[in-house]
């Protein structure tokens, strides 16, 4: 029990070591700590979406995690999915589309979005909507976004735009 | 690195929107939980998925001096069946519960609720203990224990001991756990052959806390209807329930919308007054009892 904990953990495929204080978010650590800005800091209280990122391979808020409890995790950023390559055709499509004005909600986007890609298949516009429905964007009015999504999908699955 | 001026204003920031100071206690085992409940009493939290108390924390709604991480008990977890009841570990994610075949199959009305909680990233962290324990009067899943009659399992260095959902909800964020208590698993009765369940709500945007829900169980011995958001804590609707009891119709589905008035008083809030919330009630009433006669 303490107000500074030591952990070990893995950013991006590379392992990390710190003591961080108790309260510090994960949002905050990433930032200040490792100096990775991708993930942003906007409500931090759970409901803009801004500081989407994955845990252990599940998306999560950035925002309601605190650093001392990811001892033995797995955190995948913006700056890891970008490198990787894993999402390279969606961003393609975000710029295609327009879908970002100030980009600042759009890190989180490409991150939620990516879980919705991972599970393979076209969903409709819908469900595509109700999937980022906790991702806020006070710029680009959404459309653009979901149609840089969706046809991100299509294209996976091989499938034309309608 | 931050300048010196940008170092101030990020402290006087972090007075406002960042979690006070508290200690951390990484838990292992429950025992470890019940010593520390026990040592240090109001003064401790525990934190389960974090998506209802660390928005508290950063928001200064919530200053405990010590947070009881219980994430690492994988004996909290898990979702099994136990002969005629299902087996929820408190520190099972929304996701997984929503992702359950056995709930889909045994709690159809826990399956139906799931996707009104909130948004993917949240499901993922949230847990069905954590939402029980918080007690929001316009949460899904206590409308849903209370209408499937599940029982809450807590326990503490005292010991253990089972309470019914009836019991459990008690009032605005107020329930029967005693500040050393830790929710270690909820029992849910399998629904018989022949059970319907609707889940409906209505909420501004996809996600949010319901304005008003309505959570519907038909079995053969009787219509369970109970409301959330329209009050301190879910609210079972026995006399709408009573004007359905010798089947559904179109005719008693009104009677049924006006004995509402009797069930319900709901108090306004910033999303909308009383008689709007009434109204809404009424229309749920009516989606729902129509999806039952169908179903
Ligand atoms: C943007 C946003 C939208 C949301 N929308 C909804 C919604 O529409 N519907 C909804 O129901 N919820 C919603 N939530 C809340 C979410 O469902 C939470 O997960 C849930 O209310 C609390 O669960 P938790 O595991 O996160 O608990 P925590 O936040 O960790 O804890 C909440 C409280 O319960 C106590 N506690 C937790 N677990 C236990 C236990 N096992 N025994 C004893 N006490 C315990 C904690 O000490 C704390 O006081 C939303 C959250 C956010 C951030
Ligand atoms: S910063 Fe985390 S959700 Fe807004
Ligand atoms: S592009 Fe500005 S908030 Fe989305």
């Amino acid at each position: 029990m303490s107000e500074s904990v030591d952990i070990r953990l893995t950013v991006n495929g590379q392992a990390v070591a710190r003591r961080v204080a108790a309260r510090q978010s994960l949002v905050d650590f990433l930032r200040e700590e490792l100096g990775l800005t991708g993930t942003r800091a906007g409500c931090e209280h759970g409901v803009c979406g801004a500081c989407t990122l994955r845990l252990d391979g599940a998306i999560v808020r950035a925002c309601l995690l605190f650093a001392a409890q990811l001892d033995g995790a797995s955190i995948e950023t913006i700056e890891g999915l970008s490198r990787s390559g894993e999402i390279a055709d969606l961003q393609a499509a975000f710029h295609q589309h327009n879908a970002l004005q100030c980009g600042f909600c759009t890190a989180g986007i490409l991150v939620a979005a990516a879980a919705l890609l991972r599970r393979g298949g076209v969903p409709s516009r819908a469900e595509i909507r109700d999937f980022l429905s906790g991702n806020y964007c006070r710029c680009t009015g959404y459309h653009a976004i979901i149609d840089a999504v969706e046809a991100t999908c299509r294209a996976r699955a091989g499938k034309s735009a309608p | 690195m931050l300048t010196p001026a940008r170092e101030t204003r990020r402290a006087r920031w972090e007075d406002v929107l960042k979690a006070p100071s508290f200690a951390y206690l990484r838990a292992s085992s429950l025992a470890q939980v019940f010593d520390a409940l026990a040592e240090h009493g109001e003064d401790a939290r525990i934190l389960a998925g974090g998506q209802s108390l660390v928005p508290a924390l950063n928001m200064r709604l919530s200053e405990p001096r010590l947070l009881i991480d219980i994430n690492p008990i994988a004996a909290l977890t898990g979702i099994e069946r136990r002969g005629g009841m299902l087996r929820i570990g408190a520190l099972t994610r929304h996701s997984e519960v929503g992702a359950s075949p056995l709930v889909a199959r045994l709690a159809p009305l826990i399956h139906q609720a799931i996707p009104h909680i909130a948004h993917p990233a949240i499901r993922n962290r949230g847990t069905f203990g954590g939402s029980l324990a918080q007690a929001d009067p316009a949460a899904e899943l206590p409308a849903c224990v209370l209408a499937l009659d599940a029982v809450l399992h807590l326990a503490s260095r005292r010991g253990e001991r089972a309470v019914s959902a009836r019991d459990f909800f008690r009032a605005l964020y107020e329930t029967a756990l005693a500040p050393d208590e830790v929710i270690t698993a909820i029992d849910v009765p399998v629904a018989p052959q022949g059970t319907r369940s609707v889940f409906v709500e209505l909420a501004r945007r996809r996600g949010d806390y319901a304005l008003v829900g309505l959570a519907a169980e038909a079995r053969e011995v009787g219509l369970r209807l109970v409301f959330f958001g329209v009050g301190n804590k879910p609210v079972e609707a026995g006399a709408a329930s009573a004007a359905l009891a010798a089947g559904i119709t179109a005719e008693r589905i009104a009677a049924a919308q006006a004995a509402l008035a009797r069930d319900l008083d709901p108090p306004g809030d910033l999303q909308a007054d009383g008689a709007t919330k009434l109204h809404l009630a009424r229309v749920l009433l009516g989606r729902a009892a129509r999806a039952l006669m169908a179903a």
